[in-house]
């Protein structure tokens, strides 16, 4: 197995982060900005396996595994979400739900 | 003892008919009303004849009778019972103001017949003299400022009985705001009493002051001087005058019972029943003496100009407390009092006469529109008469001659007072008797003004020939050295006030002045009788004069007194309150609030319902978070 270093693992898991973070930011479209976050879940449990390698311990392991079931059941609620929103505002645009604001 | 006994009755009447009255009053019938409303004040009458009796037949220890009720209060050293004390100088007083106010309720119930609110008028009437009962029967300060509060509520409340007038109305509040200024000293004096003296008896604070304090003492001088304060609000003098010529707004019963029996005379009374301090502290019994002697000219000048019959009359009040101001200045208590029940006849009589005079001319105050009543109203001419002798002072044949001698004469002899003193009152004689011959003349004789159209009934004429007595006989229960010496009143009064210290004056100077004044006053009433009924064009012409028509008009003003108040305090204090509108201490908390208002629209505003620009504000938070915690 090639030993992949830690600072490129780690590096990977910000850039995926990061691109998470600015699609989140930049995007409009809430099924997009799902996806985002779907991705800096994935960053996040990538952050997780490496230290897991890392020290040779099965916890990261485990705690991916609990991300990836939970980032399962977020993705079947916040879809369900997303279509009663797109039935109630006939848009996906996010920023038509702004109703809440003081 | 039994006598004692009869005490608490005296002051229960008033209050129990008081209650009856408030409470029932709509449902009587007038004459049901009339009856109840006289025959409490009238059993107080009788008591308190009964009880002068025997203090004149069989007179009890110390000549006082004390009967405590019940423990008022009894907290932090502050012991006060609801307790009444009789000695000489409230047995005069409750004489008077039970006698006087029974007949001047008498005379009411007539001459209110027509009036809205009959039980009304008697059930304040009622607690008026009950009041005024509560004050002189008092053994402590703390019950006698109860009857003091008492009597300037209801002294409010019949001003401003006709209360549909607003004018009557701003006449009743201003009484009752210029004595409560006087008041606010008084109770400050109290307290400074009670921190002195630790109690409020009134008998322990006078056994102990002059051990407690030397003569001249500041903090007697203190003392004296809050209770002059007091007193010098309630009775009308210099500078808080101004309320009682505006009084006369009230119905004639009600400024009789004022300006004879009750309210006015508490001033009297209280500088009286504390004659002890004020003999220790010179200064501020010189200040009541100066103050009496000031007053009196100043509401003789006005009483001279006025037109308004009730207006002299109110004047004359004014005038004849500042005697007794002048007496008590001097150290003659028992000629001020001598003084203040001569008064209370005859000034009740002149109150009541002139209402019946008002009430036959359908409510015509101005008395030049008056004249040539004396064949018409003959009842009330001659028992006014008699009441405007003893104002004037005719000498020998009237009681005020020999109450107003007795105190100029003191004046004169004291060693408190001398000879500037009794020449401001000798003048203030001259005055008077110039402005009540000048009263009688126009009302009674010149030229026939406005017809009487009723005569007034028996339950009017009545009290006033009853009072006309009173009036002519009460003076000779107290004759001068010159003239007979009996001194039944004096000896009666000094079983309680001490004697006049006498200095070295001559006894032949005694009748001299009394020829003096004696004369004085003839030659005024003689002068207002050539410039107001023999040659009128005099009077005219002198009129026409500008520098008369001036003082004319300044007299006529009370000395502008009440320009002068109105400018130096009421127009700035409406100035500032004006300007204060907003109340400035108010700004610390509605600041506050606008700040909150201020903060909570900027966290609004973040608040935009965006969800990325929240998004953004948590990654923000998040990064900053991190760097403080990676950088500390």
């Amino acid at each position: 197995m090639v030993d992949v270093p830690l600072t490129h693992g780690i590096a990977l898991a910000v850039v995926l982060f990061l691109v998470g973070l600015v699609g989140l930011l930049t995007r409009k479209n809430i099924l997009f900005m799902l996806m985002s976050v779907e991705i800096m879940l994935n960053a996040a449990g990538l952050t997780f396996i490496i230290g897991s390698t890392r020290w040779g311990q099965a916890d990261g392991q485990v705690m991916f595994i609990f991300i990836l079931s939970m980032a399962a059941a977020e993705v079947a609620v916040g879809l369900a979400l997303i279509l009663q929103f797109y039935k109630k505002f006939n848009t996906l645009d996010v920023d038509a739900a702004s109703k809440l604001k003081g | 003892m039994i006598l004692a006994d009869l005490l608490w009755i005296i002051v229960a009447m008033p209050f129990a008919i008081f209650l009856v009255l408030a409470f029932f009053g709509n449902k009587l019938s007038t004459n049901l009303t009339a009856i109840i409303a006289v025959s409490g004040t009238g059993t107080s009458a009788l008591l308190t004849i009964l009880l002068g009796w025997s203090f004149l037949s069989a007179p009890p220890e110390d000549y006082s009778l004390s009967s405590q009720l019940w423990e008022w209060m009894n907290t932090g050293g502050l012991v006060t019972s609801v307790s009444l004390r009789l000695d000489t100088l409230s047995l005069v007083f409750i004489f008077v103001i039970t006698f006087i106010g029974f007949l001047i309720l008498v005379y009411s119930t007539e001459f209110m017949k027509n009036e809205d609110g009959y039980a009304r008028f008697f059930a304040y009437m009622n607690l008026f003299i009950g009041s005024m009962l509560i004050l002189v029967l008092a053994d402590n300060l703390l019950l006698l400022y109860l009857g003091w509060e008492g009597v300037g509520l209801c002294s409010y409340l019949l001003i401003g009985f006709w209360y549909k007038d607003p004018v009557n109305g701003y006449a009743a509040r201003k009484a009752f705001i210029m004595t409560r200024i006087g008041d606010t000293a008084l109770i400050i004096g109290l307290f400074l009493l009670f921190t002195e003296f630790g109690t409020l008896n009134i008998a322990d604070i006078l056994s102990a002051a002059p051990e407690k304090w030397a003569s001249g003492d500041p903090t007697a001088r203190l003392a004296a001087f809050l209770l002059l304060g007091g007193a010098v609000g309630k009775s009308a003098q210099l500078p808080l005058q101004t309320w009682l010529p505006d009084a006369m707004a009230g119905p004639s019963p009600v400024s009789a019972l004022i300006h004879a029996a009750t309210m006015v005379t508490a001033g009297v009374y209280l500088i009286a029943r504390t004659h002890t301090i004020f003999e220790l502290a010179p200064i501020a019994q010189c200040a009541v003496a100066i103050i009496g002697a000031t007053t009196l000219l100043v509401a003789g000048f006005s009483a001279l100009t006025q037109s308004d019959i009730k207006r002299v009359l109110a004047y004359s009040t004014m005038s004849q407390i500042g005697y007794m101001f002048l007496a008590l200045g001097v150290g003659a208590w028992s000629a001020a009092v001598f003084h203040f029940m001569i008064h209370a006849f005859f000034k009740a009589l002149l109150f009541l006469g002139a209402g019946a005079i008002i009430m036959v001319l359908h409510h015509e105050h101005n008395m030049f529109k008056m004249g040539g009543l004396y064949k018409k109203l003959p009842v009330i001419f001659w028992t006014f008469l008699i009441a405007s002798a003893s104002l004037a002072a005719l000498p020998l044949i009237s009681a005020g001659f020999y109450s107003k001698d007795l105190i100029l004469w003191e004046t004169f002899a004291s060693t408190a007072g001398g000879t500037q003193l009794w020449f401001l009152g000798y003048v203030g004689a001259f005055i008077t008797a110039l402005y009540t011959a000048r009263m009688v003349f126009v009302t009674f004789f010149g030229p026939t003004g406005i017809e009487p159209t009723q005569r007034p009934g028996l339950l009017i004429t009545l009290p006033l020939v009853v009072l006309a007595l009173f009036s002519f006989a009460g003076g000779f229960i107290e004759l001068p050295h010159t003239l007979g010496h009996v001194q039944v009143f004096s000896g009666f009064i000094h079983h309680t006030l001490p004697h006049l210290e006498i200095g070295d004056v001559a006894e032949s100077s005694e009748l001299i002045l009394q020829i003096i004044t004696g004369l004085t006053s003839l030659i005024a009433v003689g002068a207002a009788y050539v410039l107001y009924v023999r040659r009128r064009i005099w009077t005219d012409s002198i009129k026409k004069s500008k520098l008369v028509t001036q003082l004319h008009s300044f007299w006529k003003a009370g000395w502008g007194f009440d320009t002068a108040y109105e400018n130096i305090l009421v127009r700035p204090v409406v100035y500032l309150s004006r300007i204060n509108k907003n109340d400035v201490v108010d700004l610390i908390p509605l600041g506050l609030s606008k700040a909150m208002l201020y903060f909570n629209n900027v966290l609004v505003y973040s608040q935009n319902g965006k969800l990325r620009w929240y998004m953004a504000v948590i990654t923000l938070g998040a990064i900053l978070t991190l760097t403080i915690s990676i950088l500390l």
